[in-house]
């Protein structure tokens, strides 16, 4: 049973492989010239948001309009570049309470399901590693727009938002009841390669 | 007392500069160590660093002037009775207790403002920054903070054991002469 299994996706995928290699796109997320933003936002003191981001990522995911269901994302994150716009802050931040970058210098999220919705919106599943530790996520993702550039290439762009509790992360430092999770916003831009 | 030293005698501004330097280098050490494990909700927690700061950054004119002075009036010459290893190790400890100091205040200051934030004194005045461009400064400059700050109080205790040491084995008058008599 298992084997026939396999052996008919085998055969849809050969049969397949012609016209979904047309429609699958690969995209490099544009780090390089910084057309993309891994930010975060926790609570002070619940009185107002911290935003912070992370300035050293990389990032690729595969998108085909035909079938978005197959849509794979991989982001590459080193947490040392954490910018809070306040170096004391930041020196904290990359410390023990919390990334303990020397430890954990990356966290990385690579995606497990893609599942379409309405208007361009998805739901991303995946692995989160952060802090060492490894959480199923999921990311509410919506397209913001694709098309050509002006300089010959294709672009498509997404924003994706999620949020947890930094304990389960094994980040216990109290910042305070209403500061125990972290938002974040990914605003990614994808060159199709 | 006169106010300037002499061949054999500590003058007052040398002595008092010496007591006020080593009680605020203690107290320093000590809010430094506890002001960065407070709680984040410690009333503490914001007043701890400001306080820390502004005596830091006085300690440092402080130190100047000490310097200046010491420069202008040097210390009395040592003891007969000192023996010439004696004289060189407590030399090279003084001059290692300036260096270490004036090192640890740069980077103090070199922490609380790597992104051009400058330092407020007090309220008083305050002190701009100028270099931000050492990747990882604040982390870097922590670093050293905390390991030039262990290794004076490491000095210090050998500075204070020597003089100890002159007072009850050798019962000469090395201690007595820095406060005074």
């Amino acid at each position: 049973m298992k084997s026939k299994t396999l052996a008919t996706s085998l055969l849809v995928a050969s049969l397949t492989f012609g016209s979904s290699a047309l429609m699958a796109a690969d995209y490099v997320v544009d780090t390089k010239d910084a057309h993309a933003f891994i930010q975060f936002r926790v609570q002070h003191l619940g009185y107002s948001w911290l935003y912070g981001r992370f300035n050293d990522f990389s990032g690729k995911f595969s998108y085909d309009e035909a079938a978005p269901e197959k849509s794979s994302i991989e982001v590459n994150i080193e947490t040392n570049s954490v910018d809070s716009n306040h170096a004391e802050r930041d020196k904290h931040l990359r410390g023990e309470d919390f990334l303990n970058v020397d430890k954990y210098p990356q966290a990385k999220f690579v995606s497990t399901s893609f599942t379409p919705g309405k208007d361009g919106k998805a739901v991303v599943k995946g692995e989160l590693t952060l802090h060492g530790v490894t959480k199923t996520i999921e990311i509410a993702v919506e397209s913001i727009g694709a098309g050509k550039d002006p300089w010959g290439g294709y672009r498509h762009g997404f924003e994706g938002k999620t949020q947890f509790a930094m304990a389960d992360f094994g980040i216990m430092k109290d910042l305070g009841p209403k500061s125990k999770n972290v938002e974040m916003i990914l605003s990614l831009e994808g060159i199709r390669q | 007392m006169q106010w300037k030293n002499s061949t054999t005698h500590f003058g007052l501004i040398a002595i008092a500069l010496h007591w006020l330097v080593a009680l605020t280098v203690f107290g320093l050490f000590g809010l430094g160590l506890w002001m960065t494990e407070l709680d984040y909700y410690d009333s503490w927690y914001k007043q701890g660093p400001w306080l820390h700061k502004s005596i830091g950054i006085l300690l440092f004119f402080t130190l100047l002037f000490r310097i200046y002075w010491r420069l202008l009036t040097p210390p009395p010459v040592g003891l007969a009775s000192h023996k010439q290893w004696e004289a060189k190790i407590s030399y090279a400890v003084q001059l290692l207790l300036y260096l270490l100091l004036l090192l640890i205040m740069l980077s103090g200051y070199l922490i609380s403002t790597a992104d051009n934030r400058s330092i407020d004194v007090f309220n008083w005045f305050s002190i701009p920054a100028s270099i931000t461009s050492i990747p990882n400064q604040a982390d870097v400059a922590g670093w050293v903070h905390l390991v030039l700050a262990s290794g004076v109080i490491g000095l210090v205790s050998l500075h204070a054991a020597a003089a100890l040491k002159h007072h009850f084995v050798d019962k000469d008058q090395t201690l007595k002469r820095i406060i005074g008599k």
